[in-house]
């Protein structure tokens, strides 16, 4: 069903309790064209564009838990796009021109809001980095401005500019078109429009092994419900892709981080754009709903324990408390890790690997919602093709065997 | 947060230390070409299960040490110093699945 005001005119006059599931549960198939391993948004997202743009509707999103439970809804829904490399530029600029008109293109309201990122600069040498991020972004065609403290004070009432703080703020850079989306809107959204063209979205169905042939190819995966065939897989499995990737023998230059975030009580608005500081460690917007959506860092060991140290949260809570002193009464409602794959040079890895028919979309680290929209665009263009797309070719994962790292300074903080 | 035993020191915060990463990583040979070197400098285990770390208790002794931890459950099995040879992970999984 198509959502519109009269759909939504006619559910209101039965009590809203006629609506209809907005997405199929079926069992798997035998077979498929494609199989995508991983149902978070750059999965359901890749299943989605190859449906609707390269006409591949066979396919099948494999997810061993539920759509959307794992990063894709435990991030702190920051979307920006005001990188320092070329590459960079270009692979975050192409989603965030995919948020823009994502609500319209889905027809699912998934709340984009361009309400502004500003990062914050601490130090001489923030402000010579960050105008070297602002002047590389403005060369791209990206639109970033220079804020000086009060500007940053005016555009986020409440910042406390006082130059009496340990770290207090002397300017800040601002991408407008930069800003938040509802998390897991945008994986049933995905899910939604991926299904309504056929494909099939099959969760509680853990991939436990990738089959291949006698030439190497693979040939389908071994998942909780059986073997499922398919020519073609690409995994976008986030903290477990070296896990599934071991099941094809493919090492992954990946190790799996905790990332932790928290939120407070719902509050009246009082942020209205988002905060960041690479510096001191902060990360702050409010969402909708009124609780204030916190990001922390990430531990510094290798786990898949999707939980973290109290001392990281504790660390950016001290920041938080600098910058906004009016919070420091309020009471935090829940904290939580969701566990990023990071690599060596914080860039992503998208496209093909030594295995004929395998694909990979990873190495997103702490920074992969974001890039939901490109990042499930180009895995579905890379598979439909069989080639890299161009933006994503620079993000192979022989990169690192060739010495072309993606060397990304203007990654989150928190990859660093 | 973590509680880890220095071998030298003893439990101590995970405050006091620093993770480096996989342990017994060898470096390449000195004619070694592009994945070799690859491999050296930008592959690392990454086990979901028991996993061979190094660590570095750099508020304390200073000292580098190995440790082998369970990278699901987070829990330490063990710890030793860095010229102990690599304990048998192989043995600690079957252990494990005997349990």
């Amino acid at each position: 069903m198509h959502f519109s005001f009269l759909s939504l005119l006619r559910a209101a006059f039965s009590a809203h309790q006629n609506w209809p599931e907005q997405w199929r549960s079926p069992e798997p198939k035998s077979s498929y064209d494609v199989i995508i391993v991983g149902g978070g948004g750059h999965g359901l997202a890749a299943a989605y564009y190859l449906a609707s743009e390269h006409g591949i509707r066979n396919v099948a999103v494999v997810e061993k838990g539920w759509i959307g439970g794992g990063n894709t809804g435990r991030n702190t829904t920051i979307v920006r796009s005001n990188y320092l490399l070329e590459e960079s530029e270009a692979l975050y600029d192409h989603a965030l021109k995919l948020w823009e008109n994502l609500s319209q293109a889905l027809n699912y309201n998934v709340m984009f809001s361009q309400r502004g990122v500003m990062m914050l600069a601490h130090t001489v040498h923030d402000v010579q980095s960050f105008k070297r991020h602002l002047h590389a972004n403005r060369l791209a065609g990206i639109d970033a401005e220079w804020l000086t403290a009060e500007q940053a004070r005016d555009f986020c009432p409440g910042l406390n500019i006082s130059p009496n703080i340990r770290y207090p703020v002397v300017g800040a850079t601002l991408q407008r078109r930069a800003g938040t989306a509802r998390h897991d809107a945008v994986a049933w959204g995905y899910a939604r429009a991926a299904s309504a063209l056929g494909v099939d979205i099959i969760q509680n169905c853990e991939v436990t092994g990738i089959r291949r042939g006698p030439d190497g190819a693979v040939e389908g995966v071994e998942t909780s419900k059986g073997l499922i065939r398919a020519k073609k897989i690409g995994v976008s499995a986030a903290g477990n892709t070296s896990v599934i990737m071991d099941m094809a023998g493919i090492r992954m230059p990946l190790e799996s981080n905790p990332l932790q975030a928290l939120v407070s009580e719902p509050l009246k608005p009082i942020i209205s754009c988002v905060v960041m500081s690479n510096t001191i460690h902060a990360y702050i917007s409010q969402s909708d709903k009124g609780d204030l959506v916190i990001g922390a860092g990430t531990d510094q060991y290798v786990s898949y324990s999707q939980t973290g140290g109290l001392q990281i949260t504790a660390h950016t809570l001290d920041a938080i408390c600098e910058l906004f002193p009016t919070l420091r009464r309020v009471r935090m409602m829940r904290n939580w890790g969701g566990i990023v794959d990071n690599t060596t040079d914080r860039s992503p890895i998208l496209g093909k690997t030594p295995v004929p028919g395998l694909f990979v979309n990873c190495g997103w680290g702490t920074g992969g919602f974001k890039a939901t929209p490109g990042a499930g665009h180009l895995l579905a263009a890379t598979i439909a093709k069989g080639e890299p797309h161009p933006i994503a070719a620079p993000f192979s994962l022989d990169r690192f065997a060739r010495g072309r790292l993606i060397d990304e300074a203007a990654a989150a903080a928190v990859a660093h | 947060m973590l509680l880890i035993t220095c071998p030298y020191c003893g439990p101590r915060p995970e405050i006091e230390f620093a993770a480096r990463g996989e342990a017994h990583v060898a470096r390449c040979a000195p004619d070694a070409t592009g994945d070799a070197i690859a491999d050296f400098l930008y592959f690392r285990a990454n086990t979901k299960g028991y996993l061979a770390e190094c660590w570095r208790h750099v508020s304390g002794c200073g000292r580098f040490f190995n440790a082998v931890r369970h990278t699901v459950t987070d829990k330490f099995v063990t710890t030793y110093k860095v010229d102990d040879p690599r304990p048998d992970l192989a043995a600690l999984v079957a252990e494990e699945t005997a349990r």
